[in-house]
């Protein structure tokens, strides 16, 4: 988004684009694996993808602490604060959203909040680009929201992604949510959702 | 005023931080189905008990497109469900229905429609206490690591006591159900007649509770399954009656009192699917159905 300046780039008519962004965001999690377009309603610097900008701008305030794994992200980490109030933190584990980067390597997630037994709705949401969410290896899911199987085909996944997954889901109640993201589109595999050999 | 045309308050009342609020619980909610996510509940322009969380819940959801419909007790016409649709409709301005089957969302205390929900559409129930342990346990730091230990012995033990006094479960509505066979949920007062529509239902079930500050959630397809035990199964209750305005059978009825003379009628609790069967051209035997009432009108026969 080549000239986007610190300033520009926000929600235009905030109360009711993210009320959109935040129903396929709630109907994406409701169906796991269903991919959703988030649209264009939000231009934020790289490397933040629209997708990615488009759920933090809906979601993320005051309350809602956000990291950044890329180094380069100081741009869009400037243009998050001043758009929604949420701070950037610099320590995974206070983090509420974790924008993370392309590739992100999954031996680093478990420095994310799982929650606690008795809490365990006190846990990080992950926003993972990847390259495309349809023409990469397809993955079986099923899950809550899956009325049986659901087929997934995200490409560019991180290595380890499906023995991480496999460890989270284990976890349950505990454990992180995942958005991937790709564009402006997003698909979300909450911690109930189980991949399973195909 | 120069400009009465401007507003008082923000698109469906609750302000932006409180949505956003909401709309997080929300989510976790439906990462973790059954688990009731603590949550800032706000004071609403109604006193609570009148369906405050689930009013919270849906002013979160609701966009400009969304056709409402708000049931209490199955009725589309009684007092909580006709303010609830009118406020909305002054605040949102969005679009109201008593057809279930036209309906995006659908707001509810104590009942689920009969007519069988489909994929995309969101169902928000009333809840008055969301802790299924609560009057079991009344402390909520013991009920929270009830639940974090998966500690359920003691509502077994209710619905024992219940066979060990009447001969059979005798709960009959809030009737506890566990969710993906981790959490037991309390899941509102409604008939338990009404818990085996929850079981895998392909519409989003979202649950509010504004005393209580709860939210939680069934995603679409989830099994919910009522607590019983193998020689004393789950049943729900089967009314002999017809509906004596459409002549449905196998619904949720209420019972009328007529008369002073033991005289009454059973009709169906849910107005619109009543009103669609009698529009399709179904009809009930009408009054009197029991009672003194009708001994006379047959004997006049």
């Amino acid at each position: 988004m080549a000239g986007t300046t610190l300033l520009d780039g926000g929600f235009t008519a905030p109360v009711f684009q993210s009320q959109a962004v935040f129903r396929l965001v709630m109907n994406a999690m409701a169906k796991p694996g269903r991919i959703v377009d988030l649209g264009h309603a939000v231009q934020p610097p790289s490397p933040l993808e629209p997708a990615a900008a488009a759920f933090l701008a809906t979601h993320a305030d005051y309350d809602t602490p956000v990291w950044f794994e890329d180094s380069g992200a100081d741009a869009a980490a400037s243009w998050l604060t001043f758009h929604t109030g949420a701070a950037v933190t610099k320590d995974p584990a206070t983090a509420t959203f974790a924008a993370l980067s392309k590739d992100s390597p999954v031996s680093g997630w478990q420095n994310f909040a799982m929650g606690c037994l008795s809490y365990p709705d006190q846990s990080a949401t992950l926003l993972l680009p990847v390259e495309s969410l349809r023409d990469g290896t397809p993955l079986t899911i099923r899950g809550p929201g899956i009325e049986t199987v659901s087929v997934i085909a995200p490409r560019g996944l991180p290595d380890g992604f499906t023995e991480t997954m496999a460890s989270n889901a284990a976890g349950y109640p505990l454990g992180f949510d995942l958005l991937l993201i790709s564009g402006s589109e997003l698909l979300a595999l909450p911690r109930t959702t189980r991949l399973v050999e195909a | 005023m120069k400009k009465p045309s401007l507003p008082a308050y923000n698109f469906a009342y609750l302000d932006e931080q409180t949505k956003r609020m909401i709309r997080r619980a929300i989510l976790k909610a439906i990462a973790i189905p059954g688990y009731q996510v603590p949550f800032a509940s706000r004071e609403m322009p109604m006193p609570y008990g009148w369906g405050t969380g689930g009013v919270q819940v849906t002013a979160s959801i609701l966009g400009p497109d969304d056709v409402l419909k708000v049931i209490d007790q199955g009725a589309d016409d009684t007092t909580n469900a006709v303010s609830i649709r009118d406020f909305f409709a002054k605040v949102a301005d969005v679009a109201t229905t008593t057809r279930t089957t036209d309906a995006t969302i659908i707001q509810t205390r104590h009942r689920i429609p009969e007519t069988p929900l489909t994929q995309g559409q969101i169902i928000v129930y009333q809840v008055p206490i969301p802790e299924p342990l609560r009057f079991l346990e009344p402390r909520e730091t013991e009920t929270r690591v009830m639940h974090a230990l998966e500690e359920y012995g003691l509502v077994h033990v209710k619905l024992y006591e219940d066979i060990a006094q009447h001969g059979h479960i005798a709960t009959t509505y809030a009737y506890p159900v566990k969710v993906e066979g981790r959490y037991v949920m309390d899941p509102s007062p409604i008939p338990k007649f009404d818990n085996p529509k929850m079981h895998r239902s392909p519409a989003l079930q979202l649950f509010g509770a504004g005393r209580e500050k709860r939210i939680y959630a069934l995603p679409p397809f989830t099994n919910v399954i009522s607590l019983d035990f193998e020689d004393h199964p789950f049943k729900v209750q089967r009314f002999e009656s017809r509906c004596a305005l459409c002549d449905a059978q196998d619904v949720y009825m209420d019972e009328v009192i007529t008369d002073d003379r033991g005289g009454r009628m059973f009709v169906c609790s849910d107005t619109d699917h009543c009103e669609t069967r009698r529009s399709e051209g179904y009809q009930g035997a009408g009054l009197p159905q029991h009672g003194a009432a009708k001994a006379d009108w047959e004997a006049a026969q």
